[in-house]
């Protein structure tokens, strides 16, 4: 069994990486080519670093990305909250059900239903230019909002609500008992909610392609728009980059726990 | 308490304000240009040539302005024409093909340049492209300038193809070549090559000849491997596929990696496209955009672009520059011929066609693509997989409930 | 005892409820605005009629889809219920393995996918040099059903996962001693208690596999159009905005439907067995 499973998740997982492990081994290659590998070469590196246009849009889709996960967790949490307190059953399940669709949704009707609303509503007000950055954090924060309630709300029925009571009773104001007890229970739940909205909005080019306007690009769109001729070679180095850095992080992440959960287990071992 | 209102704080914060920031860091007290060009349609600074961009930021501080330059790309005249009339910012120039040049003056989109701003223009061969008139889609002159024009002709591996196939549309529909066979993945060219193999004018009023052309297409539709755009690179450099029509400045890319490759113009005649710098209506700094304009047309600039598009230009300072010829041929023997020997060809423009045309266009283009022939077993494994899956869920809703009802009985008593 | 609420918690959802109403029921009420109505804005319903024409892509699409999620859900149940059973820090790395490649646009993987696949790609090469005959690939209804696995798998193995990761080891124990073989606590125990996780799994596959337009287009070539790549080309005009509207809204209430339904199933069960 133990050898089946491991495996069995090699395989798996070596399918699920090989094209990426391709693109990871020709972005060092010295020729411009998927196929044919001519020398080792960070060539296509320094190419990227000369791109001005691909740095301004990885930023701008940093930014975006932080933005509107930050938003979606910010009303998402409290929304979770509202609805875990929420009595009326029928409004209850409007509210889960409308939370629901964008995630139901397919990608692209989300996003083409949201620019037939923002140019009619730019139609308006009389905005020749409604498209842009501002609608591009609506639409990201719109999708991530589900994906963080649905972190959240779980997180919420887990919690005692017996604790809570005890902080009223012991002389705390409802507001202070949410943050100070419920809320540290929930973070976890909170934390990945970002990340899962980060993580999709970094990804989105769907959605972004139909509401961004040209002078917010995020980097899919970039992507996407050199497919007019061909794409630069210097995006696998990008991706590459991409991918190292994040695995970098999360095994840093994860080790920083790690060690966090150490010393704790230390100090209560000492006390 | 405090720590998670302040984290709350800098949560809003952030959503709100780094976007803002991002646009804020961008200027300054510059005025930003908003230049709208194709994807990797200028060079960039990318292996030594030189950034046209920073060059011209650098031009206009020499003149004492402060210009930042707002690049960005699209990946079709008809993505930027969605995104120009449905509310995306406004715009100092814009790089549209000829026909949606047509297409923007009538619907009052574009801005008459100030010829006076823009005194490079004299280098422009009009002669070269337009026998010496005004451009049929500009036709008063007034609100283009041609940044780069090219035409389509077939690209081929020569390991995989017989001479005697070559020199016609024809071997597009050559049965021997099943599934090595690229066609354009947008409906103007591939309706294209049809006519022009049909011998018929590109923008024909006639919608017999329109429907004939889509029997034909329908007719390649089994031996094509594949409708496509930007994957032509790809597959055409790793021998994926031995015939592909294609611009013929695409091609050098091409043979760049792959030398086996080889390119000729069908004798039937072939498309040849222009497109051109435009300053939109509602452009903020049209001044700035006409200096730009000018910019492109100077020397340096026009060169570092025309080598690294590798697509004609119809610039006299760079075809008569015998540093930018050697380059070309450096690239390809052929290159100069190729690219500027197309006097004899018989060349036509696409033109912006009527609404009802277009229509049409569409409407048989989709006959053509949704009709794919999946594979029967496809089917029946989906049918399978939905009769599998209903029956397991009626299964055990039956058997639930019969559960269900047990367990009640069990309580009721 | 109910307690009053205070006014934070009666207030909390209401930002959620205004951002919902004016960024998903009123761009939904927009589409359904444009399906029934001609560029002139009169109503109309010739573009649903028109639907009748596209009804073989929705055929195919459903099809493509269905077997993609089979597969999804072949391939990534037992690599989800190996993930549950393995030490707690590998089951963190591999959570974190699973999730990177979404780390990384979708349009790049594909293009790379393609790449290996295609007839003078990696695979084909390594065909060749086993003195084996090339497979034609791309272009094939089998290439797009494969880039739908490879993109969406991801999706598939983390909701079951997490159902997984929620079942107690006491109950396969108390199986397995009350004499179950292990493909009898499998089928019997492990599959009933992660039906929530198998349902949300099977959803997220199928809904973006139905409506994916860039997979089609790389690994297709173009030969095999979906739902998503017809309501693309429609937007691509404004004339045909108001056909691709219809589309999309049948598309919609189709799967929200099936969702529906889905979610129904899962629910009874979910009473049932707890």
């Amino acid at each position: 069994m133990k050898t089946l499973s491991r495996v069995y998740m090699w395989v798996v997982f070596a399918l699920l990486y090989a094209p990426i492990l391709v693109l990871v081994i020709f972005s060092f290659n010295r020729g411009g080519s998927l196929s044919s590998y001519t020398g080792f070469s960070f060539r296509w590196y320094g190419e990227l670093f000369r791109d001005s246009v691909a740095l301004q849009s990885l930023k701008n889709s940093l930014v975006l990305a932080i933005s509107s996960s930050a938003l979606a967790t910010l009303i998402g949490t409290f929304a979770a909250l509202g609805l875990d307190r929420m009595r009326n059953r029928y409004l209850k399940g409007a509210v889960n059900s409308v939370t629901n669709i964008p995630m139901m949704n397919p990608d692209i009707v989300t996003g083409v239903s949201m620019m037939l609303l923002f140019v009619a509503v730019g139609g308006i007000l009389g905005l020749s230019d409604v498209l842009g950055r501002w609608t591009m954090l609506i639409a990201h924060t719109t999708f991530s909002l589900p994906y963080v309630i649905l972190s959240v709300l779980p997180k919420f029925r887990q919690f005692d609500a017996s604790l809570r009571e005890a902080a009223m009773d012991l002389g705390c104001t409802p507001a202070r008992a949410f943050f100070k007890v419920e809320l540290p229970h929930l973070l976890p739940g909170v934390i990945s909610g970002f990340i899962m909205g980060f993580t999709l909005s970094l990804d989105d080019f769907v959605i972004s392609h139909f509401v961004s306007s040209p002078d917010f690009q995020t980097l899919p769109l970039y992507i996407y728009n050199q497919t007019a001729h061909n794409v630069k070679y210097s995006m696998y180095a990008l991706c590459t980059l991409i991918i190292v850095t994040i695995l970098a992080l999360l095994l840093l992440v994860n080790f920083a726990g790690g060690i966090g959960d150490r010393t704790k287990r230390r100090k209560e071992a000492t006390k | 308490m405090k720590r998670f209102v302040t984290m709350l704080l800098v949560l809003s914060l952030l959503a709100l304000f780094l976007p803002l920031l991002a646009s804020c860091n961008e200027g300054g007290d510059a005025v930003t240009l908003y230049v709208y060009n194709w994807g990797e349609y200028i060079s960039d600074g990318s292996e030594g040539s030189l950034d046209v961009n920073a060059a011209f930021e650098e031009y206009c501080k020499e003149k004492g302005l402060n210009v930042k330059v707002n690049y960005s790309t699209f990946s079709s005249n008809e993505d930027m024409y969605a995104k120009m009339s449905s509310g995306a910012s406004s715009y100092d120039i814009v790089v549209p093909s000829e026909y949606m040049i047509a297409r923007m003056i009538d619907e009052g989109m574009l801005r008459k340049l100030n010829k006076d701003n823009i005194p490079n223009l004299q280098y422009i061969d009009t002669e070269m492209l337009f026998g010496g008139e005004a451009p049929f889609y500009d036709p008063e002159n007034a609100y283009s300038v041609p940044y780069t024009y090219g035409t389509v002709g077939i690209i081929y591996n020569t390991t995989m193809v017989d001479e005697a196939d070559l020199g016609s549309w024809d071997i597009m529909w050559n049965e021997k070549y099943e599934g090595n066979i690229l066609q354009f993945n947008n409906s103007r060219d591939a309706f294209a090559t049809a006519l022009f193999k049909l011998g018929y004018d590109v923008n024909t009023q006639s919608e017999a000849e329109w429907r004939e052309a889509l029997a034909l297409l329908t007719q390649q539709k089994p031996i094509v491997q594949g409708y496509v755009m930007d994957e032509i690179y790809n597959k055409m450099e790793n021998g994926s596929a031995a015939i592909a029509p294609y611009y013929a400045g695409d091609f050098f890319t091409m043979y760049a990696d792959n030398e086996d490759l080889a390119f000729f113009y069908p004798k039937e005649g072939t498309n040849v496209f222009v497109d051109a710098m435009c300053i939109p209506a509602n452009a903020q700094n049209p001044e700035i955009a006409e200096m730009y304009i000018d910019f492109m047309l100077s020397e340096e600039a026009a060169i570092a672009n025309a080598e690294y598009i590798c697509y004609a230009s119809p610039n006299k300072l760079v075809t008569q520059n015998a540093d930018y010829r050697a380059a070309m041929e450096e690239i390809h023997p052929d290159a100069m011929e190729i690219l500027y020997g197309t006097d004899a060809l018989e060349l036509q423009f696409y033109v912006n066609l009527p609404n009802e045309q277009l229509m049409l266009l569409n409407e048989l283009w989709e006959d053509l693509k949704i009709e794919s022939s999946v594979s029967t077993s496809i089917v029946v494994m989906a049918s399978l997989i939905v009769c599998g899956g209903v029956g397991a869920g009626v299964f055990f809703y039956v058997r639930n409930r019969r559960r269900r009802r047990f367990v009640d009985g069990l309580w009721s008593e | 005892m109910k307690k009053k609420l205070s006014f934070l918690e009666r207030a909390a959802a209401v930002p959620h409820m205004v951002w919902a109403v004016m960024f998903i029921v009123a761009p939904l009420l927009f589409v359904a605005y444009f399906a029934f109505t001609d560029t002139n804005g009169s109503f109309t319903f010739s573009n649903v009629e028109l639907l009748s024409s596209y009804s073989h892509i929705f055929l195919v699409s459903i099809c493509f889809s269905l077997v993609a999620t089979f597969f999804c859900l072949l391939i990534g149940y037992p690599l989800a219920f190996f993930m549950s059973r393995a030490k707690p820090s590998t089951q963190k790395l591999l959570t974190v393995l699973l999730m990177l490649p979404m780390w990384i646009s979708l349009l790049i993987r594909t293009y790379s996918l393609m790449t290996l696949l295609d007839n003078g790609g990696l695979v084909n090469s390594l065909l060749t040099a086993l003195g084996l005959d090339p497979i034609a690939m791309v272009g094939t209804g089998g290439a797009v059903i494969l880039g739908m696995i490879y993109d969406f798998l991801p999706y598939m193995v983390l909701p079951i996962y997490t159902s997984m990761q929620k079942l107690d080891n006491r109950y396969l124990e108390a199986a397995a001693d009350l004499g179950c073989t292990p493909l009898q606590t499998m089928l019997r125990v492990v599959l009933p208690l992660t039906v929530p996780g198998i349902i949300s799994g099977i959803t997220m596959v199928f809904v973006p596999s139905i409506s994916t337009f860039y997979i089609s287009q790389k690994l297709g070539g173009g030969n095999f159009d979906l739902i998503g790549d017809t309501i693309e080309r429609q937007f691509k005009y404004p004339s045909t905005y108001h056909v691709g509207a219809a589309i999309s809204l049948v598309m919609m209430i189709l799967i929200l439907i099936s969702v529906a339904v889905m979610n129904r199933f899962s629910d009874e069960k979910g009473e049932m067995i707890v």
